[in-house]
C-alpha cells in the first residue's frame, strides 16, 4: 500500500532526516507539508510512526524523551530550526560529526598558559628596572593587541585577539627590547610583529615567521642605536646606568681585535640568576627556564627544540672553546647571556613556526644552535640568535617535506 | 598462553567511563510491538525485499536476500504481519528501505534446524549457514561474514584474530558477552579458525578487562583437546588499554608485528579479524540455525538514568532501550548509535537498533562543545596522536582551501577515521569530517577523469 501511496514524499522526507546529510534534505523533502498527524487515514506510511496506533502517536512520540526542547522542536539548535521547517516537530538532539568527546584544551587555554610561563621573567624583569619596564609592556601588549584588530576589520576578517596569541606576541617582544624602550619603538615593533609577520599572511597559523622574533629583527636592523642601549640592573631600576651587555662587549672587542675583552670577566652566575644588563626579560636565565619548564610539564612545547638548540650551542661554542679559550667563551656564556633561553624555550618552541615532527623539529633546533653560534663568533649582529631562527623559520617548509611521519604500512620511510 | 603486548604507535587516552555500564549483565528487553527491519544493516549493497505488505512472518524468516556477493540478508526479528515496506530513519542518515513488522505477539520462530555435529561439518556448511543467517561483523564495520570466512585461494590466511579489544569509550557490549557467553564466542572462534584452516589464533582483549581475559582462556582450556577446542595453537593477547586498540590495523601490527599494506587488506598480511560478537552469532547460526536477529546492545552515558547492556531484536527503535533503562535525565544534547569516538549522532529515537550498533550513548547538553572552529596553529598534537601516521592538519588544510588535488600527497585515504586527531585538536577542527570530505572529492575528480 505503501508504493502506490502519492503522499509518500511527505511523511518520509520528514522521517529520514537523520544524519548530517539527512539533515540538508529534510527541507526540501518535505514540500508537500504532509505533517504526519494529518495523515490518519493513511497513517501507515509514516513508517517509524506506528502504524498500527496511526496519527496519535506521532505528537507523543515527539514529546517523549526527557526534557528535550520537545514538541516545538524549534527551541534547541540550529538544526531544530531546519527540522521545524519539515512540519515534523522532532525533538531536537545535535547532530555533528564523530569524534563526540573532546579533550579539554583549546588555542586559548594555550595561550593563557604560556603567559604564566613568562610572568617569573617578566616579574623578573620588573623589579630590576622599574615601573618604566611595565609601560613597555603595555605598550606592546596593547600595540599588538590593537594592530591585530584594526587589521582585521580593516581586511573584513573575523577579530580573533580573544584567543590569546597576539598578546603572547606582544610580552615576548617587550620581554625582549631594551628596558627603556621608546615608546615608538614599542609601537613600530608590534606593527612590523602582528603587520608584518602575522597579518600579511593569513593571520594565526599562517605565519612562516614567529611574529615577536620578526619584529626584532625589524627594530634592531632599523633602530640598531636604540636597540642596544641597556642599563645597568638595580632593585626597581632606581640606580640604572647605560651599559652595555656581554654580547655587545663581546662584539665590539671582537670587531676591534681586541680578543674577548671586557667581556672575559662576566659572572656567569649572576648572568644565570639575574644581574647582568640585557633586555627587560632576558637577564635572569633561571626565571626564564622555570617557565620553559612549566611550558615542558604542561606539554605545550616539545624538549626536542630547547635541548637540541642549547645543546648544539653548547657544543659547538664548547668545541672552539676547548680548542682555543683564549678567544672563545666558554658555552655556559651563551646558554645564559642574551636572548639563548628566551628564544630557545618560547619562540623557536612557537607550533605555528617549527616542525611538525619530531625528526623535524631536531633538525630545526640544531640548525637554530648552529646559526645562532656561527653569528655571534663571525657575524656582525650581538642578537644573533633572532636570526638564527628566523631563517630556520624559513627553512620549516622543506624540512617538513622531508620529515614526514611514517605511514602505516607504507614499505619507505619518510618522504611524501 | 596468555602474552601480554606492547602498543601501536599514536592513540589516545580518553575518559573511558566503562565502568558505567561494565558491572550491568545483559538484560534481554521485552519484544517490541512493532520492529523496522532495515534491508541495509551491513558494508555492500542492501538486501532485496521478498516480502510483501500483508504477509505473515514468522521470527528468522528471511524477509531480504542478499543481492550480490557483498551483501547480506536480512530476517523478520519477530513473528507478526508486515505493514510496511518504505524508506525509513536510518542510524547511517542514509535513505535506506526498510520492511516494518507488526508483532503478534507469539514470538513464532521458523523451524530451526540445528546441528549437533558442528565441530566436524565441513567448511563450505559452515560458510553456508553464515550467510543463511544473514551475519555481518557486529564490531560495528558490519562486513558481510560469510566474505571473511572464504578468502581468495591465491591469499592463505595464517592467522585468525579475534577482536574483544572494545577500545571504543563508554561500550561494554562485547565484555559483558566475553563473560557472560564465553562458551558461544570461543566456540565461534574455533569454528572460523577451522573454516579458514589458520594455524594460529589470537584474542585480542584490552587490560582493562582482566575478567575478560581470564575467563576466555579458561574455556580454551576447558575445550582443549575435546572435538570442540582450538587443533592450532592460541594465544589470548592482553593489550594495553589506548584508543583505537581495536581498529583492525592496529591490532594486526601490535599482534602479529605485520602492517597491513596501504591501500590494501588484512589477508594480504595472511590475517582475517572477527569480533566476537560475530563469533557468537556464527555459532548459533552453524549450532543452532539460528539466523541473525538479535544483538547486546550497551545502553549509557551520563544523560541515561540507569546504564546497562542490553539484548535486542534487530529493528527496535532506540526510544525503548531508553525507556528500559529508566529514560534520560536532564536536558539531553545528542544521542549516539555506538561509541563516542566513531558513532553517529541521530536525530530522534525511532532510529532502528541494527546489526552493528554495539552501543547507544547519552550525551547531556552541558557535555557538548560548541566552540567555534579556528585556523590550525599546527601544534602537531593530531600527528602525535594519529595511529596511521598521516598529517591530519595538512588534509584539513587542504580540504578547507578546496586544493583537493594537492591532499592526495597526505593520504587521506589511509585515514580509519579512528577521530584521534579532533579528539586532541585545541582549534576544534573537525578533522575526521575534513579528512572525509577531502576523500569524497578526490574521488569525484577521479572519476571526472
Amino acid at each position: 500500500m505503501n508504493d502506490s501511496n502519492p503522499k509518500k514524499p511527505g511523511p518520509d522526507g520528514a522521517d529520514e532526516g537523520n544524519g548530517p546529510e539527512g539533515a540538508k534534505k529534510a527541507p526540501q523533502g518535505a514540500e508537500p507539508p504532509v505533517a504526519a498527524p494529518t495523515t490518519p487515514t493513511d497513517g501507515k506510511t509514516s513508517v517509524s510512526g506506528a502504524a498500527s496506533k496511526g496519527a496519535p502517536k506521532v505528537p507523543e512520540k515527539s514529546g517523549k524523551p526527557s526534557s528535550a526542547p520537545g514538541k516545538s522542536g524549534a527551541a534547541g539548535a540550529p538544526v531544530a530550526k531546519k527540522m521545524a521547517k519539515s512540519s515534523a516537530p522532532e525533538p531536537a538532539y545535535t547532530l555533528s560529526y564523530s569524534p563526540h568527546v573532546r579533550r579539554r584544551i583549546s588555542v586559548q587555554s594555550i595561550m593563557v598558559d604560556v603567559l604564566v610561563a613568562l610572568l617569573p621573567a617578566t616579574l623578573v624583569g620588573l623589579y630590576q628596572f622599574g615601573w618604566y619596564g611595565l609601560v613597555v609592556i603595555l605598550l606592546c601588549v596593547g600595540g599588538c593587541l590593537g594592530v591585530e584588530a584594526v587589521g582585521q576589520k580593516m581586511m573584513g576578517q573575523k577579530v580573533t585577539v580573544s584567543d590569546g596569541s597576539a598578546a603572547v606576541t606582544g610580552l615576548l617582544l617587550a620581554l625582549s627590547l631594551p628596558p627603556r624602550a621608546e615608546w615608538w619603538l614599542c609601537a613600530i615593533g608590534a606593527l612590523a610583529g602582528i603587520g608584518l609577520g602575522k597579518l600579511v599572511f593569513g593571520g594565526l597559523g599562517y605565519n612562516p615567521f614567529n611574529p615577536a622574533i620578526l619584529a626584532r629583527v625589524v627594530l634592531l636592523i632599523s633602530f640598531p642605536a636604540q636597540m642596544t642601549s641597556f642599563v645597568t640592573p638595580s632593585p626597581w631600576g632606581l640606580d640604572a646606568v647605560t651599559t652595555a651587555t656581554p654580547l655587545n662587549l663581546l662584539q665590539e672587542a671582537r670587531i676591534r681585535g681586541l680578543g674577548l675583552g671586557e667581556a672575559a670577566h662576566t659572572d656567569l652566575l649572576a648572568a644565570f640568576l639575574g644581574g647582568i644588563p640585557g633586555s627587560l626579560g632576558e637577564t635572569s636565565a633561571l626565571a626564564v627556564l622555570l617557565g620553559g619548564l612549566y611550558l615542558l610539564w604542561r606539554g605545550h612545547i616539545n624538549w626536542d627544540v630547547p635541548v637540541g638548540m642549547l645543546g648544539t650551542m653548547a657544543l659547538v661554542s664548547g668545541l672552539f672553546w676547548w680548542h682555543d679559550p683564549a678567544h672563545y667563551m666558554p658555552p655556559a656564556f651563551h646558554l645564559v647571556t642574551g636572548g639563548a633561553m628566551l628564544v630557545a624555550f618560547f619562540m623557536a618552541t612557537d607550533m605555528v613556526t617549527s616542525p611538525l615532527t619530531r625528526k623535524g623539529r631536531v633538525i630545526f633546533a640544531v640548525g637554530c644552535g648552529l646559526l645562532t653560534i656561527v653569528i655571534r663568533m663571525w657575524g656582525g649582529y650581538a642578537e644573533a640568535i633572532s636570526f638564527a631562527v628566523l631563517l630556520m623559520n624559513a627553512a620549516v617548509p622543506i624540512i617538513d617535506r622531508y620529515t614526514a611521519p611514517r605511514l602505516y604500512g607504507a614499505r619507505k620511510r619518510g618522504g611524501l | 598462553m596468555i602474552r601480554r603486548f606492547r602498543s601501536f604507535f599514536g592513540g589516545i587516552h580518553p575518559q573511558y567511563r566503562k565502568e558505567l555500564s561494565a558491572t550491568g549483565a545483559i538484560e534481554t528487553l521485552p519484544l517490541p510491538d512493532q520492529v523496522v527491519v532495515p534491508l541495509l544493516q551491513h558494508i555492500g549493497k542492501p538486501a532485496e525485499p521478498v516480502v510483501k505488505v500483508g504477509d505473515t512472518v514468522r521470527t528468522g524468516q528471511v524477509v531480504g536476500t542478499a543481492s550480490g556477493v557483498v551483501s547480506v540478508s536480512v530476517h523478520a526479528t519477530l513473528s507478526g504481519t508486515v505493514t510496511g515496506i518504505a524508506t525509513i530513519a536510518h542510524p547511517s542518515g542514509r535513505e535506506v528501505k526498510g520492511v516494518v513488522i507488526e508483532s503478534d505477539g507469539a514470538d513464532n520462530w521458523i523451524d530451526l534446524e540445528p546441528c549437533e555435529e558442528w565441530p566436524s561439518l565441513p567448511p563450505q556448511a559452515v560458510r553456508e549457514r553464515v550467510s543463511a543467517a544473514g551475519i555481518a561483523g557486529l564490531g560495528g564495520a558490519t562486513f558481510p561474514t560469510h566474505v571473511k570466512l572464504s578468502p581468495p585461494e591465491a591469499r592463505p590466511v595464517d592467522t585468525l584474530i579475534v577482536n574483544g579489544v572494545e577500545c571504543e569509550p563508554y561500550l561494554t557490549a562485547d565484555h559483558r558477552l566475553m563473560l557472560e557467553h564465553t562458551g558461544q564466542v570461543v566456540a565461534g572462534a574455533v569454528l572460523v579458525s577451522r573454516v579458514l584452516g589458520v594455524s594460529r589464533v589470537i584474542f585480542g582483549i584490552e587490560d582493562n578487562k582482566p575478567d575478560a581475559v581470564q575467563a576466555i582462556e579458561a574455556e580454551i582450556r576447558r575445550v582443549a583437546g575435546s572435538s570442540a577446542g582450538f587443533e592450532v595453537p592460541v594465544t589470548v593477547g592482553v593489550l594495553p588499554t589506548k584508543y583505537p586498540q581495536g581498529g583492525e590495523k592496529q591490532l594486526i601490527a601490535v599482534l602479529t608485528g605485520h602492517e597491513v599494506p596501504s591501500g590494501g587488506l588484512p589477508v594480504d598480511v595472511g590475517v582475517v579479524v572477527h569480533n566476537v560478537g560475530t563469533c557468537a552469532a556464527v555459532f548459533d547460526a552453524v549450532r543452532h540455525g539460528r539466523p541473525l536477529v538479535e544483538r547486546v546492545v550497551t545502553v549509557t552515558g551520563e544523560g541515561l538514568k540507569r546504564p546497562g547492556n542490553v539484548r535486542v531484536r534487530l529493528g527496535t527503535p532506540a526510544r525503548l532501550l531508553v525507556e528500559h533503562f529508566g529514560g534520560m535525565v536532564g536536558e539531553v544534547g545528542k544521542v549516539v548509535f555506538g561509541g563516542p569516538m566513531m558513532g553517529v549522532a541521530q536525530y530522534n529515537l525511532e532510529v532502528p537498533v541494527i546489526k552493528g550498533t554495539s552501543g547507544i550513548l547519552i550525551i547531556p547538553r552541558d557535555h557538548i562543545d560548541t566552540d567555534d572552529i579556528r585556523p590550525c596553529i599546527r601544534c602537531s598534537a593530531c600527528i602525535e596522536v594519529c595511529p596511521i601516521g598521516l598529517l591530519p592538519n595538512m588534509i584539513s588544510v587542504c580540504a578547507e582551501m578546496r586544493a583537493f588535488g594537492e591532499s592526495e600527497q597526505y593520504h587521506p585515504f589511509d585515514c580509519i577515521e579512528c577521530g584521534c586527531c579532533s579528539y586532541v585538536c585545541p582549534s576544534y577542527r573537525p578533522l575526521v569530517q575534513m579528512i572525509r570530505f577531502a576523500k569524497t572529492e578526490v574521488q569525484h575528480l577521479k572519476a571526472k577523469h
